[in-house]
Formats: structure tokens, C-alpha cells, sequence
């Protein structure tokens, strides 16, 4: 949302990165955050389990007449599951497990490489001995439980693997590094109305009534636009309230009666807008109301 | 002023995109939903159009409107596109065959030094085990958990021995059962040898040797009880295609760790990075490998009790994996050519 050009400092830490298109528009894609990765996760792991019990529910009633088969069957689909669960939902065209899906993040390169079946097998692979072996481990299947130190140091080991994305730039999970591939976000594009309608005549009037001059309109700048524009989707009525006086405050502006707060703000983003835009048309990029240009 | 308001250049660009933004994402939606097999011919060629004219308007809006709603939506809307139109268009099945056709094999013989090595680390483990238990049986109960050997270990009687490595095994469970046992236990096996090479392919290398030792091990029992050739037989049906499976995964653990270890120009993080596809792909044939002995040894094994039956399964099996990857085989880039 920066100026088309390089990202701040800022925002490469709030997790933007380039990505230059072919075409050489810079998309500037934002990272998944740690907190949806982990949601995804679980997830896919509730979903992961639930189909075992399903199985195993299913399968049980099919012992009895071939107990073998359905032991048989049920070591496929659990080995299944663990192996490829993540891959070939990985590998689709969605790049997302189901719960990458319903948390609007997918898998893709890094750079701009296209993302390939191997590294999201390599990445995957990865998975299993930074989870699935110490989580194994811990519950001590088929030995019958471990001792103390052990499970100390298969803590520690799955620690490490755990906590690995908290401590890199990139929030990389070992898998991810291995394998050349990030997370990213990926939000369904939703375009909200415009904030300017004046197509009904009545607005148009309403809107006439409010004269600023300019020396009241350039009190601001781009991040207070942004602001504004915020508070006026967001429609709370007492922040509304309060963003109004203090504007009309900072601007000199005396409340007459029967104005509402909703029009005058409104009114002035409309104002504001339009004077910021037309200074970026000659070249002016007005950062906030301290950049005095 | 009002004059001012109505005429936003911002607002109009909007009014006048827009429909082509919102045809832009139903299309989006329905390659998502299904695939771009989907679309009819025109949509076809519409598409790289609607891409490339919302990537302009995501410029123009960049520059010019102050409405986040719109930059933000534009910057998704492109991004989804982008990975859309950039990204792998290939069928599933075209995946597979490709995979089996040239993938799998091409990345094994290209890490052949890999292959070679790993071989050689998990031959040097079998036999380090067969001497050590040959030579002192107790060496046995430190490679092989009670529970793994069942039964069969030095003290056990040859009839019991024989026994175990000829027909139905009623204790293991049913063939099939025993089978998908082993196959998801082995895949495991070798997703970890792969999974550690980063670590220097140390961790690797000694998962190869132990597993090597208990199989020496393993061996030493029989042949110290006269059964040499017939272990030799039971083992070689299916082992053929899972030790060397096994070898295949060690490969990839140390292809990657040696791209670690020895990044030469790179950084490590880059070089990992080019090896790991590679690796990956290895790994995948792998596991289908471990299948393929899962049901050797699973079927094949329980059901033929003729040593010579074996020993030809399995050797013709090597024989086949051998020339399948190491047959010289056009590159990459000369296929393209």
C-alpha cells in the first residue's frame, strides 16, 4: 500500500516481501502470520484424526467378518494420511491444506520460481521428524513409554523444530527452508464500495453544503486519509463522534445545527482525497500531517 | 470545491476498471474451483489479457488513488492471479508418468556418487554386524530389541529358526496385515534417513549403519545354525528392492547434507536449496519402492518356500531396479532440445 516502489523497513518486518511479476509489477506479498500457521495446523490435525476415528469406527465393523483386512487397511490409511495428507493438498491448485484454506494462507516459492511437487514433498518430509516422530516418541509407542532424559532431550529436539518459524525473518519452518518455500497469505480480494457516492441527488446537496477552503483541507496527510477512511467503513457512531470534533477542531470548523458527523466526515475525506490525489498527479506524495509539501 | 469532488480522477479510473476486475475474479474463481480446463477457448485467450490489465491497474492505482480498499483489493486480486497464471499446469497424470518416465530415474543416476556411497555405508554396517555376532553371539542383544528379533536369536534352536523363515507366520498376523506393517514402518525408516541430512548427513550415516548392524546380525543367527543360504534366499526376495530402497533414501539424506556441508559459491541455505528437489524426488520413488517389497514380502515371501524361487525373485528384481535407474538416459535439457 506504499508508494510502488521499495518497502520500509517497517513493513518488511510486519512480514511484506517483493515479488516482481514478469511483467515487472511488484505484487508485494505479505507472509502468513505464525498465529494462522499454527491455526492451520491444528486444523488440519482435528481433521487428520477424525478421519482415523471415522476409519477405525468404519473398519471396526468390518472385523468381523475379516478382522486381517481390516487391520490391513487401516495401517494404509493411517501411514496414508500422515505421509500425504499435507502433499497432495499441497500440490493442488490451491497450494493449501484445508486449513491453510479456511485460514486464507497457501504455500508458494521463494523467488519466484514455481512452486514444484518435490519441494512440497521435500517440505512435508520435513514435517515428519519435527513432529509426527517426537510426538511418537513422547507416547512412547510400541515401547511401551521412554525414560525421563530421553524425553527431555526429544522435548528439546521437537522444541527446536516447533519454534524455529519465531526466530527467522522469513518464518520459516525447517521444512520451508529445505525445501525453498515460504508461506504466504492468500485473502479472497474483496473490493468495498467506494466511499465517494454521489450519484443520489440528495447526497450531492448535502455535500455542496460543506465548503472547505484549502488551507483547512491541507491539515493533513496520506495516513490520516487512511484513518478516516477506517473509521468511516468501520461505522462506529462514538468514534465517529470523536474523530469528527477533533477534526473540526484542528481545522477551525464551527458545528452548525443539524449537521451530522457521518456527512461532515464524509464530506472531508471527499475533500481530503481529492486534494492528496492531485498532488500525487504532480508528483507529491504527502506521507502524514508532518510532511509539510 | 463541489466541482472538485464529483470529477475524482481516482473514482472514475474505479467506475471504468471495475468490470474487468470483477470479470478478472469469477474467472479466478472457476480455475480455483475446477481448472483451467474449464474455461472455453475465448476465456482462454481472455485470460492473459484480464491478467495483464489488472496488473496495470494495480500500477495505475498504486500511483494514483488514495482508496485503500481498491489497492488492497487490486494487490490480492493480482497475487491470486499470479500464482495462478505462473503456476504448474500440469495434468496429474502427465505428473505420474513424467515422474516414472524420467524424474525419478534421472535424479538417482545423477546422484550416483551419493548412491554409491550410502550402498557402501550400509553394506560396511551388515558386515560389521555379521562379524561381531559371528564372532560373539551377545553382541546380538545390542542390536536387536527382543521385541524386534521374536524369538530369533542366538539361543534359539534351528528347527525353530527354520521354521520362522519358511511358511505361514502365524504370530506376525495375516499376510496382508504384516505387509501394510512393514511398508508404512519402512517408508518411515526412510523419510528420517532423508529428513536428517540436513544435519550434515550425519545423523544419516549412522541410521544406515545400525540398520545395517541388525541385519548383519540378523544373518550371523542363521548362518551360525547352518542356514546361511536360506536366510540368504528369504532375505534377498524382497530385500533386494527394500535394502536397496533403503540405500536410495540414505542417497538423498546425503546428497543434501553434502550441498550443507560443502556449499562451495553458495550460501548453505541456497545450496540446500538446489539439492533438495532432488533429494525429494528420490525419496518419493522411495516410497513407492518400499510398496513394491511390502508386497514381496508380505505375498511372496509367505507363499514360495523354494530357496532357488527366491534368490531368482529377488536377483531379477535387483537386476530390474539396476538397469531402470542406471541405463544411460537422455538429460533434462537434452529432452527439451
Amino acid at each position: 500500500m506504499s508508494a510502488a516502489g521499495s518497502l520500509s523497513v517497517d513493513q518488511i518486518k510486519l512480514g511484506r516481501r517483493h515479488l516482481v511479476t514478469p511483467e515487472g509489477v511488484d505484487l508485494q506479498i505479505e507472509l502468513a502470520d505464525v498465529g494462522s500457521r499454527i491455526g492451520a495446523f491444528a486444523i488440519d490435525l482435528i481433521i487428520m484424526i477424525v478421519v482415523l476415528i471415522a476409519a477405525g469406527f468404519g473398519l471396526s465393523s468390518m472385523s468381523i467378518y475379516n478382522g486381517e483386512l481390516a487391520f490391513t487397511i487401516f495401517v494404509l490409511i493411517a501411514f496414508l494420511l500422515r505421509s500425504f495428507y499435507f502433499t497432495l493438498f499441497e500440490m493442488g491448485r490451491r497450494a493449501a491444506t484445508p486449513g491453510k484454506m479456511l485460514m486464507k494462507i497457501r504455500v508458494a516459492a521463494r523467488g519466484k520460481a514455481r512452486l514444484s511437487a518435490a519441494s512440497v514433498f521435500a517440505r512435508n518430509a520435513l514435517r515428519e521428524i519435527g513432529f509426527f516422530l517426537p510426538i511418537g516418541f513422547l507416547f512412547g509407542i510400541g515401547q511401551g513409554g521412554v525414560d525421563g532424559w530421553i524425553s527431555l532431550l526429544v522435548s528439546i529436539w521437537a522444541g527446536i523444530f516447533l519454534m524455529f518459524p519465531l526466530f527467522n525473518r522469513d518464518r520459516l519452518r525447517v521444512g520451508d527452508l529445505v525445501a525453498g518455500t515460504w508461506v504466504v497469505k492468500s485473502p479472497r480480494p474483496i473490493l468495498a464500495a467506494d466511499l465517494i457516492t454521489t450519484d443520489a441527488p440528495e447526497v450531492e446537496a448535502a455535500f455542496a453544503k460543506f465548503a472547505f477552503t484549502p488551507a483547512q483541507i491541507d491539515m493533513y496527510g496520506i495516513k490520516e486519509l487512511h484513518v478516516l477512511e477506517d473509521v468511516l467503513r468501520a461505522r462506529d457512531r462514538e468514534v465517529m463522534t470523536d474523530v469528527a470534533t477533533r477534526i473540526r477542531t484542528k481545522i477551525g470548523w464551527t458545528w452548525e445545527e443539524g449537521e451530522s458527523d457521518a456527512t461532515f466526515l464524509r464530506a472531508y475525506y471527499a475533500a481530503l482525497r481529492g486534494r492528496l490525489e492531485s498532488k500525487m498527479l504532480m508528483g507529491v506524495r504527502r506521507k502524514d500531517k508532518f510532511d509539510r509539501r | 470545491m463541489k466541482r472538485r469532488t464529483l470529477t475524482l480522477k481516482s473514482k472514475r479510473f474505479r467506475e471504468e476498471r471495475q468490470e474487468v476486475w470483477k470479470e478478472m475474479e469469477t474467472m479466478l474463481q472457476r480455475i480455483e474451483a475446477r481448472s483451467v480446463r474449464g474455461l472455453t477457448d475465448e476465456e482462454l485467450i481472455k485470460l492473459p489479457r484480464l491478467y495483464r490489465s489488472t496488473l496495470s491497474s494495480l500500477s495505475v492505482a498504486r500511483a494514483t488513488s488514495l482508496d485503500q480498499s481498491v489497492v488492497t483489493y487490486l494487490e490480492s486480486l493480482c497475487t491470486r492471479a499470479y500464482y495462478v497464471i505462473y503456476g504448474s499446469q500440469q495434468r496429474l497424470r502427465d505428473r505420474i508418468y513424467n515422474f516414472f518416465a524420467r524424474d525419478w530415474p534421472l535424479a538417482v543416476q545423477t546422484a550416483w556418487k551419493d548412491v554409491a556411497a550410502s550402498s557402501f555405508i550400509f553394506a560396511l554396517g551388515i558386515l560389521i554386524g555379521f562379524v561381531l555376532v559371528s564372532n560373539n553371539p551377545d553382541w546380538f542383544y545390542s542390536f536387536m530389541s527382543a521385541e524386534m528379533a521374536s524369538g530369533r536369536t542366538p539361543a534359539a534352536s534351528e528347527e525353530y529358526l527354520r521354521s520362522t523363515i519358511y511358511g505361514y507366520e502365524s504370530e506376525d498376523g495375516g499376510l496382508g496385515a504384516f505387509a501394510a506393517f512393514l511398508f508404512s514402518n519402512n517408508s518411515r525408516v526412510s523419510i528420517f534417513a532423508f529428513a536428517l541430512g540436513f544435519a550434515f548427513a550425519l545423523p544419516t550415516v549412522a541410521l544406515l549403519l545400525y540398520n545395517g548392524l541388525s541385519i548383519g546380525a540378523f544373518i550371523a543367527v542363521f548362518a551360525s545354525k547352518g542356514l546361511g543360504f536360506e536366510i540368504g534366499g528369504w532375505l534377498s526376495i524382497h530385500g533386494t528392492t527394500e535394502l536397496f530402497a533403503i540405500a536410495l533414501a540414505g542417497a538423498g539424506g546425503m546428497l543434501i547434507g553434502r550441498a550443507v556441508a560443502f556449499p562451495g559459491d553458495m550460501t548453505r541455505v541456497e545450496s540446500m536449496r538446489s539439492k533438495a528437489e532432488q533429494a525429494a524426488i528420490i525419496l518419493g520413488g522411495v516410497v513407492v519402492m518400499m510398496f513394491v517389497a511390502g508386497l514381496l514380502e508380505g505375498f511372496g515371501r509367505q507363499l514360495i518356500d523354494n530357496d532357488w524361487v527366491r534368490y531368482g525373485i529377488g536377483g531379477s528384481m535387483l537386476t530390474f531396479w539396476l538397469l531402470y535407474f542406471f541405463l544411460p538416459r537422455k538429460s533434462l535439457e537434452s529432452a527439451k532440445a
